[in-house]
């Protein structure tokens, strides 16, 4: 186990190190000098030559690599061209926002698809499967940010259950925030549970056909018992690959979506900061949304280790 | 008393008829084998009797255990029976049992869904019943997982999970037939202990009719669908009353006729064989430990000799024979061929290649079902150029293991396994090598099949004068076709001679168990009858 | 499931048909502006409706279809183009430093969820729909890279394939004739699969302004464009939806058809 755990945190490293290695080429290597990229074509060699002093962009990419990378480690990322304040404060702003609606679709998504997958699979051929798979096959093929769009005009135009958008802010209390966050978690949530709950069906239905559960039957267990004492568990294993997936759609969904329903979160940041050229900060939200799909992957595969003895004690 | 009556058992599967009036009675405590080759109904017989048939079957006709017909109990009532009255196991170990559950958990689980005991005394009846099937508390605890057992250690958690509510009847599936032959013979000891110890009765399912000779107090022998004798095991293998019967005896002690080719000049020479294998580290910063699959093999084989290697899984034997098929470089010694080296790259010249070709065991696996016969015999012309008359050579190759010429143009799905294995020899024959690798190269065949293509490899030996090197862990397979034996055991040759005298007088204890191990039909109950100049097919 | 692969097909066919045919006709000019008719419901004119410029909704999703489709199919040529040679040599060097370096750099792009590749790429290169099929594209090669090589490793075990090495054949050899076209039927399905989310991920840059620019039509940019009216006028929001909607359940069901239509294991059952 410690073995397995120590090479999970290895590659986590190594993974952390080739991003960041990538992310930092791509904004401060290709296009040259970024500070002259920032302000445009017609800045003057001073203004030029006082950004990238300002912004730290001395010395050769080497050095300013390690610079920008000790600074992250130290929560230091440097200072916002735009807003003249520090990334970091600005990120985390948002991040409270962007972070916790993720969790909360990954949470619905969870909630929605295990009861539905396991159905269709205990009821496979019957109507019920029917109906469960014709409903997924549509929630896997509907756009996110449109199914956000018909729910605002259902749900908060027509018939005013939910704010149309906007966040009031976690001072105003977590209960407005949860409400606020809520149509915009539904909205992630329905197209990724529909492709959980097709997987783990998929995946019941493979594992229903091994010599296991043949054995268990043949112990007395019912069909039902066979799913839920033995096929379940492992069945696990590729709902978590794809749970795993999900988190970085899910992020990725979360950005877009922040726009249909007016939410400050690092979506609504990271365009702004595109629009205005603001390296720095696009550097950081970029980084920091490749770093929470490294971790999840790294806790995935402590996850698999959790469920499947075969990874935890190698005899 | 009478345990089990089937009457007329007939299944169709979506419409295709499977089983057609099976019926048999089965006494108390007795011992019924179930004998047929793959594809006669023998494990479907036993899926009807527990109601897990797969979808879209049809079942007709009773089976009356304990004044209830099983066929027409509801699935609840059903789900009553299972585990409790009749337990049952399965052919292969390494997927029977899941790999997320502990071992003493699987056991206590018969006892639990039965509503027959708490945790704690299903977790000690489990305890109990491991001790007995021979995992003893200190090496075999309940906290262990499938995955560190062996595949006969596995076999024995299928057991005790199967009689841990003592049925009265215990279903037993073709139980040793992927276990090595010395597993196979404790198996069988132990289910023969269990059987008499717990006044329990047994179905045993097997194609290998020596199993059942050792263990069984009456048997059915079953073709297509239909049982077509069944008698006291004794008389059944003294008198063979059924023409059908007749032949199946007449192919599992088949031994085909041929002379011994063998010529003084060496063909191929293994010296001082080393192959290893790193395993994972036992703790971080620790080396690798080594296992060494093939430890200083070094043996001959001369033109047009029939060599056999015998050997339990994991003896080495593979990794030996990849070595000899210039697929693995060899660490240590050498491996000559015509005298020139053998090498897993480009190193050995595409001539020499040509000189050794290879069957495998799987006759569906052998192929790509993407290419027509004619391309798949024609792959080792790669070795020597196409020659501009390669469909005839092809279709010459076809015939002469019993094949049509016509059969080039077709895909390998249109072909049985039998059919395929002499496709392979085809293909193997067609860049005229001067050696022949069989590796269990009859292995996956049915009996009567099987003795076919010995006949098969018997003439093509004398008319071609090649050499094989016969790769098998079945000993009988190995004792008809063979002149000289090898035994190999973790990594080492342990015994080598002239096959008769191998089998007749062995010198290491290894090769002596071997051979006790081999269940044997009684030579006595053999003789006589009227078969024994039958042909064979 | 017949029905399923029909249904899907059919489906799909019109989503490349309208594609096709707005080449070189659509009902109504997309470039031309009507103020005076904007905002119009569906009528006998405008079979679906009209725009907050007046133009004709239909003409557009016809124009989209094009992008939609061009950027996910060049998208998916991008990922099998790389991503198969790739798992191909993987898999022929498993187990050796090949196989590790090139499935550490597949997990390493699988990092990159497309909208941060697009991110990243838009904000050195600004925005465009090449900057789209990059993005969507870059994300398919680990995909295909992976179904490559998990294919093809199952194969290698096989019995034909020692054949094959014993007749003398080297791994290169062996993978374009034996490996490649017993794994075509699972790269095939995972295209159709990755085709229909590409779509999905064009609509949602473009929705975003990462992706086609205007004029350009595409379906994400007139879904971000009716959202400031869709209070005022849904259909010009639910058109453009639907279109992405029904495109790629078209898809789908092809993927699964063809799945179970080219399963060795489902075919010889029946």
């Amino acid at each position: 186990m410690l073995r397995y755990f120590l090479r999970r945190l290895l590659s986590l490293a190594v993974s952390l190190i080739a991003s960041s290695l990538v992310i930092f080429a791509v904004i401060e290597v290709v296009p040259g000098d970024p500070a002259s990229y920032m302000l445009g074509l017609n800045a003057s060699p001073e203004t030029v030559a006082a950004l990238r002093d300002t912004l730290g962009l001395e010395g050769s990419p080497p050095e300013r690599y390690l610079a920008w990378a000790g600074g992250m480690l130290t929560g230091d990322f440097g200072i916002s061209y735009t807003y003249k304040v520090p990334v970091a404060d600005l990120v985390a702003d948002r991040l409270a926002v962007s972070l916790p609606l993720t969790l909360y679709a990954l949470a619905l998504s969870t909630i929605i698809a295990l009861p539905v997958g396991l159905i269709a699979a205990a009821r496979r051929g019957t109507a019920t499967d029917l109906g469960i798979m014709g409903a997924t096959q549509l929630g896997i093929a509907v756009p996110n940010f449109w199914f956000a769009m018909l729910l605002v005009l259902l749900l908060a135009v027509r018939w005013q259950v939910f704010p149309a958008g906007g966040f009031p802010g976690w001072e105003a209390g977590l209960w407005p925030g949860l409400v606020a966050l809520t149509l915009p978690a539904v909205a992630l949530a329905l197209p990724q549970a529909s492709i959980l709950a097709r997987v783990l069906r998929s995946a019941l239905l493979e594992t229903l056909g091994q010599d296991y559960i043949r054995t268990a039957r043949a112990k007395g267990l019912s069909r039902r018992q066979a799913i839920l004492g033995h096929a379940f568990r492992n069945a696990l294993i590729p709902v978590l690959t794809i749970l795993g997936m999900q988190f970085s759609f899910l992020l990725a969904g979360a950005i877009i979506i922040e726009n249909v329903f007016y939410i400050p979160g690092l979506g609504r940041l990271i365009f702004q900061a595109i629009t205005q050229r603001d390296l720095i900060v696009v550097e950081s939200v970029v980084m920091l949304l490749v770093f929470a799909v490294i971790l999840v992957t790294f806790l995935v595969d402590l996850g698999y280790a959790a469920i499947d003895p075969r990874l935890r004690r190698r005899a | 008393m009478t345990l089990l009556s089937v009457e007329n058992l007939s299944l169709a599967i979506h419409g295709t008829p499977i089983l057609s009036d099976v019926s048999f009675r089965m006494e108390e405590g007795e011992v019924f084998g179930l004998v047929g080759e793959s594809g006669s109904g023998k494990s479907l017989t036993a899926l009807s009797l527990m109601q897990l048939l797969p979808n879209g079957s049809d079942v007709m006709g009773r089976a009356v255990m304990g004044g209830r017909d099983l066929l027409e109990l509801s699935e609840q009532a059903m789900c009553k029976v299972r585990g409790a009255e009749i337990g049952m196991i399965f052919q292969e170990p390494m997927t029977a049992l899941n790999p997320m559950q502990r071992i003493g958990d699987q056991v206590a689980e018969t006892l639990i869904v039965h509503g027959r005991a708490t945790r704690s005394v299903a977790a000690r009846v489990a305890r109990e019943k491991l001790d007995r099937v021979g995992l003893a508390a200190e090496r075999f605890p309940l906290s262990l997982y499938p995955h560190e057992l062996s595949g006969g250690q596995r076999q024995r958690v299928s057991i005790a999970l199967a009689v841990a509510l003592r049925p009265r009847l215990l279903i037993a599936d073709e139980p040793t037939t992927a276990l090595d032959v010395t597993t196979q013979a404790q198996i069988l000891d132990l289910l023969k202990g269990l059987v008499a110890e717990e006044r329990m009765a047994m179905l045993l399912i097997t194609h290998d009719l020596a199993v059942v000779a050792g263990i069984a107090d009456h048997v059915a022998v079953m073709r297509k669908g239909r049982i077509v004798e069944a008698d006291r095991t004794e008389a059944l293998f003294r008198t063979r009353g059924h023409d059908y019967t007749r032949r199946l005896f007449a192919a599992s002690s088949h031994v085909p006729a041929r002379q011994p080719q063998t010529r003084a000049e060496p063909l191929l020479e293994v010296r001082g064989a080393v192959r290893e294998y790193l395993l994972p580290r036992p703790s971080p910063f620790a080396p690798h430990p080594k296992l060494r699959a093939v430890d200083g093999v070094s043996f001959t084989l001369s033109e047009g000799e029939s060599l056999g290697l015998v050997g339990e899984s994991g003896s080495g034997k593979s990794t030996l024979t990849r070595a000899v098929l210039g697929l693995d470089e060899v660490q240590g010694g050498r491996i000559r061929l015509l005298g020139r080296d053998v090498h897993a790259d480009r190193r050995m010249p595409d001539d020499l290649r040509a000189a050794m070709q290879v069957v495998f065991q799987d006759p569906y696996g052998s192929f790509d079902p993407r290419w027509k016969v004619e391309r798949l015999v024609a792959e080792p012309y790669h070795l020597t150029g196409r020659p501009a008359d390669w469909r005839a050579r092809v279709a010459a190759a076809l015939e002469e293991v019993g094949l049509e010429a016509t059969d080039a143009q077709k895909y390998i799905h249109e072909f049985s396994g039998g059919q395929r294995q002499r496709i392979a020899i085809a293909r193997a024959l067609i860049a005229r090598p001067r050696l022949i690798v069989l590796d269990e190269a009859v292995s996956a065949l049915d009996v009567r099949v099987r003795a076919q293509i010995l006949d098969l490899l018997a003439a093509l030996q004398e008319s071609h004068g090649l050499a094989y090197l016969f790769i098998s862990h079945d000993l009988s397979v190995v004792r008809a076709i063979t002149d000289r034996v090898m035994v190999m055991k973790a990594g080492r040759i342990v015994e080598e001679g002239a096959t008769e005298k191998v089998f007749a007088d062995p010198a290491h204890d290894y090769t002596k168990t071997l051979i006790a191990a081999t269940p044997v039909i009684p030579a006595e109950w053999m003789n006589g009858g009227t078969d024994a100049r039958d042909a064979v097919v | 499931m017949r029905g399923g692969l029909a249904l899907g097909a059919a489906l799909a066919s019109v989503a490349l048909l309208a594609a096709a045919v707005s080449a070189v006709w659509t009902p109504y000019d997309v470039t031309a502006l009507a103020i005076a008719e904007k905002l119009r419901e569906p009528s006998a004119a405008h079979l679906l409706g009209t725009d907050h410029f007046g133009r004709d909704i239909l003409s557009m999703l016809m124009v989209g279809a094009r992008t939609s489709i061009a950027v996910a199919l060049v998208a998916v040529g991008i990922g099998m183009g790389v991503g198969v040679p790739l798992g191909l040599l993987a898999a022929a060097r498993r187990g050796g430093w090949l196989d590790e370096v090139i499935m550490r750099g597949n997990d390493l792009v699988f990092a990159f969820p497309s909208l941060v590749i697009a991110i990243l790429i838009t904000a050195v290169f600004g925005p465009s729909a090449v900057n789209a099929i990059l993005a969507i594209g870059i994300f398919n090669i680990p995909v295909f890279a992976r179904v490559t090589r998990g294919g093809a490793l199952s194969l290698w075990t096989l019995d034909y394939i020692r054949a094959a090495q014993v007749a003398g054949k080297g791994r290169a050899l062996i993978s374009v004739e034996h490996i490649l076209p017993n794994i075509l039927n699972l790269l095939i399905v995972q295209g159709t699969i990755q085709f229909s989310l590409g779509i999905l991920a064009e609509a949602g840059l473009s929705y975003v302004g990462l992706g086609a620019q205007p004029p350009t039509p595409s379906w994400g940019r007139m879904l971000a464009e009716a959202q400031t009216m869709v209070t005022l006028a849904p259909h010009v929001a639910i058109f453009p939806g639907l279109a992405i909607v029904l495109t790629v359940v078209g898809l789908n069901l092809m993927g699964d058809g063809l799945r179970d239509l080219l399963d060795p294991r489902l075919r010889r059952a029946r």
